[in-house]
């Protein structure tokens, strides 16, 4: 477990802006109307977007909104890593996987190049446009070692290619997300070596198929 | 050619997003052809097609997914509704197969998300994808609304069976792949897993009947319809059949996902599909087969391995979610699986005893052991602890977070015991020494 508490300093107060509530409604909408409390983590996350991150007044404004009692949304809130429970980065939020297989790969390196570009982790760089964190395996390996940041997979990086990355976001660019050494996604570099069958593309497969197999009655053997 | 299955017998075929994952380029795949004919055959017909082929849940755990599937009520109560919950909650380190399947070939998902809903007669299903995979989950809303528009899904579709797909996201929490943990997680709340019995087939998704399957075990099923389970059961040894996307990651020289045969041995997987080791096969020093979860195998052992449930039983650990973590001579494997037990412990729930306080416990014994300042007679104390996790908890996060430690030691207890000689030897050193020295 990790211990995670609200930011010591509040904003005084939470409005909902029109985008969000439009979507916060279409997540409503997603579940049984007597169950709106599902929609507790997506609403949370729109207000992270919104705002950058989950302060207290917009607990509280989630609360009434899904008719839920306040710390159960406290609770959500605190239990799930996602949620930044006080401001980030203005420019970009670095998030470095560092689990096994990505530290197999140099995961180490990227820390480091955090540490030289950012500062300390989970604190704002002293320009307040940059914060980095490490997290838990976020699921692409096989394109370690990789970073999210600002939502987007940016994989197989380098100390270099990582210090470029956050360097241009600093600047206001916007970096492609994606493979740093030119691969499409997962396939093995220098090119697939399956799913090179042209036949596969062709259309062949989608040719009505007259008898499913296994749909006959079996013959009894004579 | 590489490998065993041939190119033929796949059934991602835009595993690497080389084409167009949309509804055109799925059908002209093969994707959503025939649905229509599977749905008339009737629920007995699925089912009993799909516990044929002997497809066993992708997710991990490996139970029979057409069993699983049977465990659903034969009638619907008024009030209480069937579903189907997705878990596409992808976190397992390793582990990266469900997202190439959400972002290159989402119509198999959709379409095996309708068989199999019509199977258990529920008329909705939701999708949990974790809260990271954004771009993922794009897609896959942008997919369900192709399917939507061209009535392949919905009230009135063309398939005869009224049907719901909605895709919920998670927010960064390991243990909501807990399928008990995802449905709290799914109502609004803390993912901390049930009490089991009452099973989800039971009591699950708003106290109604539930299943949860892993979208690998989804994406297949329509694929398996179409060509037989008995073209399905053809791969693999029995008990284990089957294709697998497997993801191989670490110390190969290409890491990749792939769709291979089940029991392909673990030596022709790394050589043939993924550049080999690096520094060449003499240069290994163990493979986690199975995701983080399961027991390393030590490199003698993975000469004769073959990537199916049974065989890396056999050998003290599990197939998991066929997730190949490679490690060569330069690995320091105690620190690899140090940082393993962080993992763990950053994602315990907390909600039992033995796997907050002990996975805490366990990493920072780790930790010291990877330094080597540690007590020799710590090793067996810290198995002690390892045995007192496992299986004392709600879940098997206590269970998972113990193996990796006993497989550490199983094989290389004399290399822990080495390092903390060395230590002692160096530092002259002697009980509560403290490392902070350095």
């Amino acid at each position: 477990m990790s211990v995670r508490r609200l930011a010591k300093e509040q904003p005084a107060s939470f409005a909902f802006s029109k985008a969000t509530m439009k979507e916060a409604e279409w997540w409503i909408a997603k579940y049984p109307a007597e169950r709106k409390q599902s929609a507790v983590i997506p609403i949370l996350w729109l207000v992270q977007k919104q705002e950058g991150w989950v302060s207290e007044p917009a607990i509280r404004a989630i609360a009434e909104l899904l008719g839920m009692p306040t710390i159960r949304v406290l609770e959500v809130a605190t239990f799930y890593t996602m949620f930044q429970l006080s401001p980030v980065g203005s420019k970009a939020l670095v998030q470095v996987c560092g689990t096994t297989p990505c530290m197999l790969r140099g995961a180490g390196d990227l820390i480091q190049v955090c540490k030289d570009k950012i500062g300390p982790k989970q604190a704002l760089s002293a320009d307040g446009k940059l914060f980095w964190e490490e997290v838990e395996c976020l699921g692409a390996c096989c394109n370690a070692p990789m970073a999210a940041i600002n939502d987007y997979y940016f994989e197989d990086l380098t100390a270099e290619t990582l210090s470029q990355i956050i360097d241009d976001f600093a600047a206001g660019k916007s970096p492609k997300p994606g493979s740093y050494i030119g691969r499409v996604a997962s396939e093995p570099e220098g090119g697939p070596m399956t799913l090179t069958d042209p036949s596969l593309y062709d259309g062949s497969a989608a040719k009505k198929i007259k008898v499913l197999p296994n749909s006959q009655p079996r013959k009894e053997p004579a | 050619m590489v490998g065993i299955l041939q190119d033929k017998d796949r059934i991602f075929t835009n595993l690497y997003g080389l084409h167009d994952w949309g509804l055109e380029g799925a059908k002209k795949r093969g994707c959503w052809n025939a649905t229509a004919d599977m749905i008339a055959m009737g629920r007995d017909w699925v089912i009993d097609n799909v516990k044929n082929s002997g497809l066993r849940g992708r997710g991990g755990a490996g139970f029979s997914t057409g069993l699983k599937w049977s465990f659903m009520p034969k009638e619907v109560r008024e009030g209480r509704p069937h579903y189907l919950v997705v878990n596409a909650d992808e976190s397992e380190p390793g582990t990266c197969k469900d997202r190439e399947i959400m972002r290159h070939d989402p119509h198999l998902l959709i379409e095996g998300c309708l068989i199999a809903s019509f199977a258990m007669q529920a008329h909705a299903c939701y999708i949990y994808i974790r809260g990271e995979y954004v771009r993922e989950r794009e897609i896959l809303e942008a997919a369900i609304k192709q399917a939507y528009e061209a009535r392949l899904v919905g009230k009135n579709n063309v398939h005869g069976w009224d049907f719901d797909i909605y895709v919920h996201h998670g927010a960064g929490a390991y243990i909501c792949g807990e399928e008990t943990a995802l449905l709290e997680s799914l109502e609004g709340k803390k993912g901390q897993p049930r009490l089991k019995p009452p099973f989800p087939a039971g009591a699950g998704l708003y106290g109604c009947p539930t299943t949860v399957n892993n979208v690998e075990s989804i994406a297949v099923v329509g694929t398996i319809l179409r060509r037989g389970a008995d073209w399905f059961a053809g791969f693999g040894r029995p008990n284990n059949t089957g294709t697998k996307l497997m993801c191989v990651s670490g110390h190969v020289n290409k890491p990749c996902n792939v769709e291979e045969a089940m029991s392909i041995p673990l030596k022709q997987l790394l050589e043939e599909h993924c550049g080999g080791v690096t520094g060449g096969w003499g240069n290994l020093k163990a493979v986690i087969p199975g995701g983080s979860s399961v027991a390393l195998i030590p490199a003698e052992q993975c000469e004769t391995a073959l990537m199916d449930f049974d065989s890396l039983r056999d050998l003290k650990s599990g197939l998991g979610t066929a997730a190949v973590i490679v490690m060569d001579q330069s690995t320091d494997l105690v620190r690899a699986i140090a940082r393993i037990s962080y993992f763990y412990k950053h994602e315990s729930c907390g909600q039992c005893t033995p796997c907050r306080e002990g996975t805490g416990w366990m990493w920072r014994v780790m930790e010291r052991m990877a330094a080597g300042e540690a007590e020799p007679g710590e090793i067996d104390l810290l198995l002690d602890v390892a045995g007192q996790v496992e299986g004392h908890t709600i879940c098997a996060l206590g269970d998972a977070a113990a193996w990796p430690i006993q497989g550490l030691f199983r094989h290389f207890r004399p290399e822990v015991e080495e390092r903390i000689n060395t230590y002692r030897a160096r530092k002259g050193s002697f009980a509560g020494h403290a490392i902070a020295a350095e």
